[in-house]
């Protein structure tokens, strides 16, 4: 065929140009859902460790989205040395299994948060957000004084979980679903991922951590607090052989 | 007014106008955010506890006005008067036209509030909420079906070169935005929804479209926008044909297997990150070919950068082009992108494209433009001078200053002392960027005054058009009362 037919014809133009573009996309994102290894096997005693969020850092996460938290922090190490000395193991693709939407990031103004979680203490995260040059003088980020002072909403969270669990996030709803996630995590994390107990969930975690320092109140701070602090702990690396994770790269 | 009247007969310019001031008018306003939010990085006072203007949030205010705003309206604008030029025919469906309009500013405006309020996808590049994505779904579908039907109506045989790329950028924009933004609502009256994908397809999906928003909105788009009025301000015929054949299938083909360079050394397979490593250097091919089309259709006329501000902004535009484009492929090696990725460095890059290539190639494309629009001669030919130079100083302050904060903090960050331990903590080098901030943010200072100024200049220009229509106006019925 001529090019010129192409040029005369803005069926064939348009045609031809949805086929070259589609190419590339087909090829590297469709096998990414079938190729097992992608996605690491995390498993300990024969329970999944990588659970979803529970409600309460859930909200956190919201919020983490919502301050666009992202366009500073990545939430991914990289298999450096560099790396592994200041933030820790490199970033499994697992424990981003029920991220949506991811929250990698491309930028660091600030540090790699994927490993945050229970490196500073309740009362440092309070502070730090709140001014963080109280605690870091040379630090640039914003302060974040309304998280203290705003109520967490937690109206909606059967309907948060609900549609997550229509995007794949093994949230249970029916005592089928429960069960299952009870064979998978085991029943202390599968009471935690029952939708019909999501309110009273969120309400003991955020009383029991008081990440705030305030029990008289829930605040939009509980909630991101909870999120930062479960950020990279629930794969303990002192568990597997060292190595053992190179083999699905 | 003869003539003027045939014209506007024969073409529609109404939207075209339209289009053009609001290019100015989100230029400004993104361009100022920009100057904001980088002077936050460098005084962070400036966030004054305020969440609405907190950085985080403002990130993608800046993103999206530039992007879409900015570099969207310019692409509808010079779409729309392109398309009707070379088919030589009137756009078809005025009405569906103005929709495209209203619908497009809409959404930029509804994204611009709403992430002030807090409500975002955080995806970035891709932040507005599912209502504004389903408005801009169904704007950029009238768009193709404007575009599309103007073609079909045309009275040429040829398609020319330009709209292959402005088609291109249409379809893979379509396709683009509809996988990337798939999500399920909170609830049917809540702005909040979660994403379809999760965790390492996600950011395939994202970057996949991450990139190829650079690849098609920023780039295959203003190719179509070099390809007319670079031969046309220069008065000399596109360089090569062939080479415009070979480079646009080439260029389509390879950019979308590029945007995983984005995931170097993460937790996506190597095999995706190798592929598109290989690829982002293949597609240096592609990239240089336009730019060398470009560049040597006006072999032979060189004179003319001399006198020729418009001439001038065209030609620094695709030298910047060629140089993004160099420094990209280098930046997606493995080795290279291991210490560039998290740093100022990438930013620094998109700049050299965004500001030196996308924005350069609108203003110069502008400036040929609405003369023809509001039919006079531009108000100040000086102050397209000034503007050319504001604006390349501010482009050469801002790069070079994130040359220095990304190269550093980079070497920064991956340094040992003799006993094997990190050389620096992580906030050592975030004191370290400090003066260069100062520096990119008094970069885009220079470059926002130059479009203020261009601004201004269009004000007054339009201002002129309207005085010396209505004063002929004026002559002709003397002439036909006397007569």
């Amino acid at each position: 065929m001529k090019h010129e037919k192409i040029e005369t014809n803005a069926g064939w133009l348009i045609v031809l140009t949805l086929i070259v573009i589609s190419i590339g996309g087909l090829v590297e994102i469709v096998p990414l859902y079938f190729i097992d290894s992608t996605i690491e096997t995390v498993k300990v005693s024969g329970k999944d460790v990588v659970r979803p969020y529970t409600p309460l850092e859930l909200r956190g996460r919201d919020i983490y989205q919502r301050e666009g938290c992202y366009t500073c922090h990545s939430q991914m190490i990289r298999p450096f040395r560099d790396e592994a000395l200041r933030y820790g193991h490199y970033s499994l693709a697992a424990e981003s299994q029920f991220d949506h939407p991811f929250q990698w990031g491309s930028k660091r103004t600030g540090p790699d948060l994927a490993r945050v979680g229970k490196k500073y203490s309740n009362q440092w995260h309070v502070q730090h957000l709140n001014a963080p040059r109280s605690v870091v003088p040379e630090s640039i980020m914003p302060n974040y004084p309304w998280l203290l002072q705003t109520e967490l909403k937690y109206k909606d969270m059967p309907d948060r979980m609900r549609a997550l669990k229509m995007v794949g996030v093994p949230y249970a709803e029916t005592e089928a679903e429960y069960q299952l996630n009870v064979d998978r995590y085991g029943k202390d994390v599968a009471d935690l991922l029952d939708i019909n107990q999501a309110d009273k969930n969120l309400l003991l975690q955020a009383e029991q951590g008081n990440y705030d320092g305030n029990k008289a109140s829930l605040t939009e701070m509980d909630a991101l607090v909870a999120y930062l602090q479960v950020l990279g702990t629930m794969v303990d690396f002192k568990k597997f052989e060292d190595g053992h994770f190179a083999k699905f790269r | 007014m003869a003539i003027s009247m045939q014209t506007t007969e024969q073409y529609d310019y109404d939207i075209v106008r339209k289009f053009t001031i609001m290019t100015i008018v989100w230029g400004v306003l993104g361009m100022l955010t920009g100057v904001y939010i980088a002077s936050e990085l460098a005084w962070p006072f400036l966030n004054f506890d305020n969440p609405a203007i907190t950085f985080g949030r403002l990130r993608p205010v800046h993103t999206t006005l530039v992007i879409f705003g900015f570099g969207g309206s310019a692409l509808f604008a010079t779409s729309y008067y392109i398309v009707q030029r070379t088919c030589q025919t009137r756009l078809w469906g005025a009405g569906l036209a103005k929709f495209t309009f209203w619908g497009w500013q809409l959404a930029i405006g509804l994204a611009a509030i709403s992430y002030m309020m807090g409500y975002t996808q955080a995806r970035e590049y891709a932040e507005m909420v599912w209502p504004i994505d389903l408005l801009i779904a169904v704007t950029w579908v009238a768009y193709l079906v404007v575009y599309v039907m103007t073609l079909r109506q045309r009275s040429q045989p040829h398609i020319y070169v330009a709209n292959w790329f402005f088609m291109a950028f249409i379809l893979a924009t379509a396709i683009l935005h509809i996988f990337n933004n798939m999500a399920v609502p909170v609830s049917l009256f809540s702005l909040e929804a979660y994403s379809l994908h999760a965790g390492v397809q996600d950011a395939m999906t994202q970057w996949w479209y991450g990139h190829n928003a650079v690849g098609f909105f920023l780039t295959a788009a203003f190719l179509g926008m070099m390809y007319y009025f670079v031969p046309k301000q220069a008065g000399r015929p596109v360089y090569s044909y062939r080479l415009s054949i070979i480079h646009f299938w080439a260029l389509i083909f390879l950019y979308m297997w590029v945007g995983a360079h984005h995931l170097h050394w993460t937790a996506l397979p190597d095999w995706t990150s190798t592929l598109a490593a290989t690829f982002s250097i293949l597609l240096l091919l592609p990239s240089w070919g336009g730019m060398i089309n470009g560049i040597m259709t006006l072999s032979g006329a060189w004179d003319r950068l001399r006198g020729d501000p418009v001439i001038r902004f065209l030609i620094v535009s695709l030298s910047f082009y060629g140089m993004s484009t160099f420094e990209g492929p280098l930046m997606s090696l493995k080795s290279v992108n291991a210490l560039s990725h998290y740093t100022d460095w990438t930013v620094g890059h998109v700049h050299s494209g965004a500001l030196g290539w996308v924005a350069m190639i609108t203003m110069g494309s502008l400036y040929h433009l609405i003369p023809r629009l509001w039919e006079t001669k531009m108000y100040s030919d000086r102050l397209i001078f000034i503007h050319f130079w504001l604006a390349t100083i501010g482009i050469v302050l801002y790069i070079t200053a994130l040359w220095v904060a990304g190269i550093g903090q980079g070497l920064m960050l991956r340094a040992f002392d003799e006993y094997g331990n990190l050389a620096y903590t992580f906030i050592e080098s975030v004191s370290f960027l400090h003066l260069p901030y100062v520096v990119r943010a008094i970069g885009g200072a220079f470059f926002v005054s130059g479009m203020i100024m261009m601004a201004y200049n269009v004000f007054m220009t339009i201002r002129k058009g309207r005085i010396e229509a209505r004063v002929l106006e004026a002559k002709l019925a003397a002439k036909l009362a006397s007569a």
